[in-house]
């Protein structure tokens, strides 16, 4: 296995663990208006997530920051190629950053009130349009000779780009749903347990068939086993979380997660982003790697780095581990 | 009408979302130790004025470092977005110290922030300092990385082209992040952080004593402020002037255009206000000048005589070492602005400093202080003029209202000192390596750059109003009351949840 094989596998990591943890935060996003009755309700969906969600959403900036290290022509190509896609999401997560600390600084009702409207549609876009980018990067877009994209706004809305955007969609809420029961305590535990069913179902059928395409298009035995793992443990983290064991079914649902990603990037490789146009004129993982210097030194820091990251964040899931219910939520703000 | 240069959008976008995100930067730097420190004297000291200061402060940052947040996050897009084979030919040296610093400092930020937001209730309060002691140290590290990799683009090495790829590669990663040019970069910025972080704590400390309002804690914040603003002044100057020395031997078109010197001169002199014509490559002359003779040799050099070459000879000598590998028209940086940015930069900065500098003596303790001017903790000082004169009312009246005014005057400075930086390095985006012409995505149209340029100008400045606002909304409100879970923190991690599982959080969202 050469240093550009391990990027890849690491870059997969990287979107494993931003799509585990922001997943739970888009979805717990998308459930202030599904699940949450008053703007008591909402405020403690708010707070189960208020003390991580920054540093989940730094697993993306470090996904794309070692794309941009470890392949160069990968992140130019995407990040150019998909750039009014990618514009909707960089609006939304700025707004959404925003809309989190910003939304208790004053008091009156239609402040109040528009953040956590931004707040939702800012979680819920994201979650869609993340699905939508990776279904794009697995089935290929037109990339010319000269490695740039080559297609227009409409070649990335295809059917299974826009099946792709359904399956995180529904997965993330799912996944924030699992978390809502884990993290909440009082009326809204076991209504995120009922709603979690519903959402888990739907989801297992789109992931399924999304997944099942995926295996058709490009798929290899590995991928395969990546794709069954995920859907059987969507199945269970729904029967787990049926059955109010609310720890296994957030791991199980994690596991779906890291399943899913698994399943695309397998089936995606050697390649990073096929083109349409011309297989000759794909991106591998060998041709857009930068230098086995650079990769070598990226190896070092990430060996290092990533146990101690991994540890601290533990930590303050630990520090916050205390459910959250409505009697915890300070009235005047 | 003529066509835009494919690059000017993309430079426009980059410039303006760059600048803007740079006016949160300096703030978080510096308020990040600020609070860590007034936070750390609480819990020392145990004085209750200090914990005030600590949430007063802390509050204003948060409101600051959220956008810091937000707007950063698009400039780690923003290379691959409008600058795509840019980031091609650099990515293999360029993403590295950008993928660290995610890794190294980002995590390190974001995480802790999160503790320290939500931590009142939860952390002892040793810890709970010394978590924003961590998102102090995650801001710099930050800092160091990109000035790093920024610093490569201004003096690119460690690094050899690849023949076959036509790729630059690492080769010394250690140069990268050591060469001068990132140390003194670093050190300047740092040092400019500080005075913009001095300079908003003075002047809103002024305010409220101005008024004769929350002095036991504000007094304590201008005299911090003071500090850190004298300190921190001398140092921007002492390490600007490292980096003009550096500067004037890596870009010297960036040191000829800062001074408008057109012809090479020996001794040289400083310009203190040039007006003239620019014209096509070759040609332009000051007509008015006004100078101090032999002081930019002194700048470029350290002593009074040694010749500096001016404009055009400069650009013989770029056309000469470049002019048959690159297709590059006209090797000057925008001239007036080099010089007028650089020269509101210092203006700005170091005119904030004088203030700082003045306060910090007119605000002096004990020493050479008659007993009758001394004031006490819960007194408003008095700004002495010597031994036994204080300022009379009017004037200190008008040295609050002046910090006040002046508060933003090194944040000013700060953005004249990045533009200054990258306009004076055009027609380069890699120094001598890769004209910025070579760097743009040629898959994006300008209708896209159009689009997602207006988009961020129009949501920038809303969220620039909003943040306006909510500042001024709780600088106005001032240090809050302490309140008994303030005054009994936690004594071990997790708090008192055992004994009060219905306890509501100290803070929530
Ligand atoms: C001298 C320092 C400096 C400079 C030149 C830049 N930044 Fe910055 N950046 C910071 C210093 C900083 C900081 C102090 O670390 C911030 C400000 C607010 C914050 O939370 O951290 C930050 C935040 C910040 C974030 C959000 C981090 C988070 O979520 O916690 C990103 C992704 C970037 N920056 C990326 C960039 C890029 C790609 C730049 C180059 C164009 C850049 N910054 C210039
Ligand atoms: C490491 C950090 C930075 C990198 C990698 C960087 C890189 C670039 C690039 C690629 C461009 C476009 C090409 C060009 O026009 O030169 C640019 C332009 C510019 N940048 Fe920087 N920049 C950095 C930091 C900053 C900061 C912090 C500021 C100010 C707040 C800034 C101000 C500008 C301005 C004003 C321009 C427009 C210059 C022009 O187009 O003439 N830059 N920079
Ligand atoms: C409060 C803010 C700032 C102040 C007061 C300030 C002040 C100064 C001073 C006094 C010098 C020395 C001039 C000389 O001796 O030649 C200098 C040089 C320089 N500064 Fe700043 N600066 C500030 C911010 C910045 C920033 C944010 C940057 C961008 C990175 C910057 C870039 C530079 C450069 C490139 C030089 C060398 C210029 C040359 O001499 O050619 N400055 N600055």
């Amino acid at each position: 296995m050469q240093l550009h094989d391990i990027w890849f596998a690491v870059i997969a990591v990287l979107w494993t663990g931003y799509f585990f943890l922001e997943g739970f935060d888009f979805g717990v996003g998308v459930l202030t208006r599904l699940l949450a009755r008053d703007r008591r309700e909402r405020r403690v969906l708010i707070n189960t997530i208020g003390p991580v969600w920054d540093g989940n959403e730094v697993w993306l900036l470090t996904a794309a920051g070692a794309t941009f290290a470890a392949f160069p022509d990968w992140y130019a190509t995407l990040f150019s190629g998909f750039y009014l896609p990618l514009l909707v999401i960089l609006v939304c997560l700025i707004v959404r950053g925003v809309a989190f600390e910003y939304r208790v600084k004053r008091t009156e009702k239609s402040w109040q009130d528009r953040w956590e409207a931004a707040l939702f549609v800012t979680s819920l876009l994201p979650a869609f349009l993340w699905g939508v980018a990776f279904g794009n990067i697995v089935h290929g877009v037109p990339i010319g000779a000269d490695k740039d994209y080559a297609g227009g706004l409409a070649d990335l809305l295809g059917p299974y780009a826009l099946l792709g955007g359904l399956v995180t969609l529904t997965l993330f809420t799912f996944h924030g749903a699992v978390f809502t029961a884990l993290k909440t305590t009082g009326g809204i535990r076991p209504r995120a347990r009922r709603l979690a069913t519903v959402l888990g179902l739907g989801s297992s059928v789109l992931t399924a068939v999304f997944l099942t395409w995926t295996q058709l298009h490009s798929g290899d035995g590995r991928s395969l086993v990546a794709a069954a793992a995920a859907v059987l443990a969507l199945l269970a983290a729904v029967a787990a979380n049926a059955a109010g064991r609310e720890g296994w079914a957030f791991g199980l649902s994690g596991v779906t997660i890291a399943g899913t990603v698994a399943a695309l990037f397998l089936a995606l490789f050697p390649d990073v982003m096929p083109s349409t146009l011309d297989p000759r004129w794909s991106l591998t993982a060998e041709g857009a790697a930068s230098s086995p210097y650079t990769l070598k030194i990226m190896t070092w820091c990430a060996a290092v780095a990533t146990p101690v990251v991994m540890l601290y964040q533990g930590w303050t899931y630990w520090v916050f581990r205390k459910r959250i219910g409505t009697q915890h939520i300070a009235e005047n703000h | 009408m003529t066509a835009l240069a494919p690059e000017t959008l993309a430079r426009w976008q980059f410039g303006v979302t760059t600048v803007y995100h740079f006016l949160f930067v300096p703030l978080t730097i510096s308020l990040a130790s600020l609070v860590a420190g007034l936070e750390t004297a609480w819990v020392r000291t145990g004085k209750e004025k200090y914990l005030r200061a600590a949430k007063f402060w802390g509050k204003l940052f948060l409101i600051n470092i959220a956008m810091g947040v937000v707007t950063g996050i698009l400039q780690e897009f923003q290379f691959g977005m409008n600058w795509s084979d840019y980031s091609r030919f650099v990515g293999d040296v360029f993403g590295a110290p950008l993928a660290f610093e995610a890794l190294i400092a980002f995590f390190f930020e974001s995480t802790f922030i999160g503790l320290w937001i939500f931590g009142w209730d939860k952390l002892p309060k040793r810890i709970h300092a010394a978590c924003m002691w961590m998102v102090a140290v995650g801001t710099v590290l930050s800092a160091y990385f990109i000035l790093a990799a920024n610093s490569w683009m201004q003096h690119p090495v460690g690094y050899r082209m690849n023949p076959s790829s036509g790729r630059a590669e690492l080769t010394d990663f250690v140069r990268v992040l050591t060469q001068n040019t990132a140390v003194a970069q670093f050190a300047h910025t740092l040092a400019a952080a500080f005075l913009t972080g001095g300079a908003f704590m003075v002047g809103i400390a002024a305010y409220h004593l101005m008024r004769g309002r929350h002095v036991a804690v504000m007094r304590s914040s201008l005299r911090l402020g003071l500090v850190t603003m004298a300190l921190a002044g001398v140092l921007t100057a002492v390490t600007g002037d490292r980096l003009g020395k550096i500067m004037y031997d890596q870009q010297p078109m960036k040191m000829a255009a800062a001074e408008a010197l057109w012809e090479t001169k020996g001794p040289a002199p400083f310009s203190l206000f040039a007006y003239g014509d620019v014209g096509p490559p070759k040609t332009g002359h000051n007509k008015v000048a006004v100078e101090i003779p032999g002081l930019l040799s002194f700048l470029a050099h350290d002593n009074f005589s040694e010749p500096v070459p001016g404009i055009k000879d400069t650009e013989d000598a770029l056309r000469e070492k470049y002019g048959d590998k690159f297709d590059i028209a006209d090797y000057r940086p925008n001239i007036p602005l080099a010089y007028w940015s650089f020269r509101w930069m210092i203006g700005f900065g170091m005119s904030s400093f004088a203030l700082g500098a003045a306060g910090l003596y007119l605000t002096r303790r004990r020493l050479w202080l008659s007993p009758r001017l001394r004031t006490s903790d819960e007194e408003v000082p008095r700004l002495a003029l010597t031994r036994e004169r204080e300022l009379g009312p009017a004037l200190t009246g008008w040295y609050w209202r002046l910090a006040l005014l002046t508060l933003a005057f090194p944040l000013i400075a700060n953005s004249w000192g990045w533009i200054f930086t990258e306009t004076g390095r055009q027609p380069w985006v890699v120094y001598g390596v890769l004209p910025t012409a070579a760097g743009v995505s040629p898959s994006v149209s300008q209708a896209e750059v159009v689009t997602s340029m207006s988009v961020f100008i129009a949501l920038y400045a809303v969220l620039a109003v909003i943040e306006v606002k909510l500042l001024a909304k709780y600088v106005k409100a001032g240090p809050p009351e302490l309140t008994d879970s303030d005054l009994n923190p936690p004594t071990r991690i997790g708090g008192h949840d055992a004994d009060d599982p219905d306890r509501p959080m100290a803070f929530s969202y």
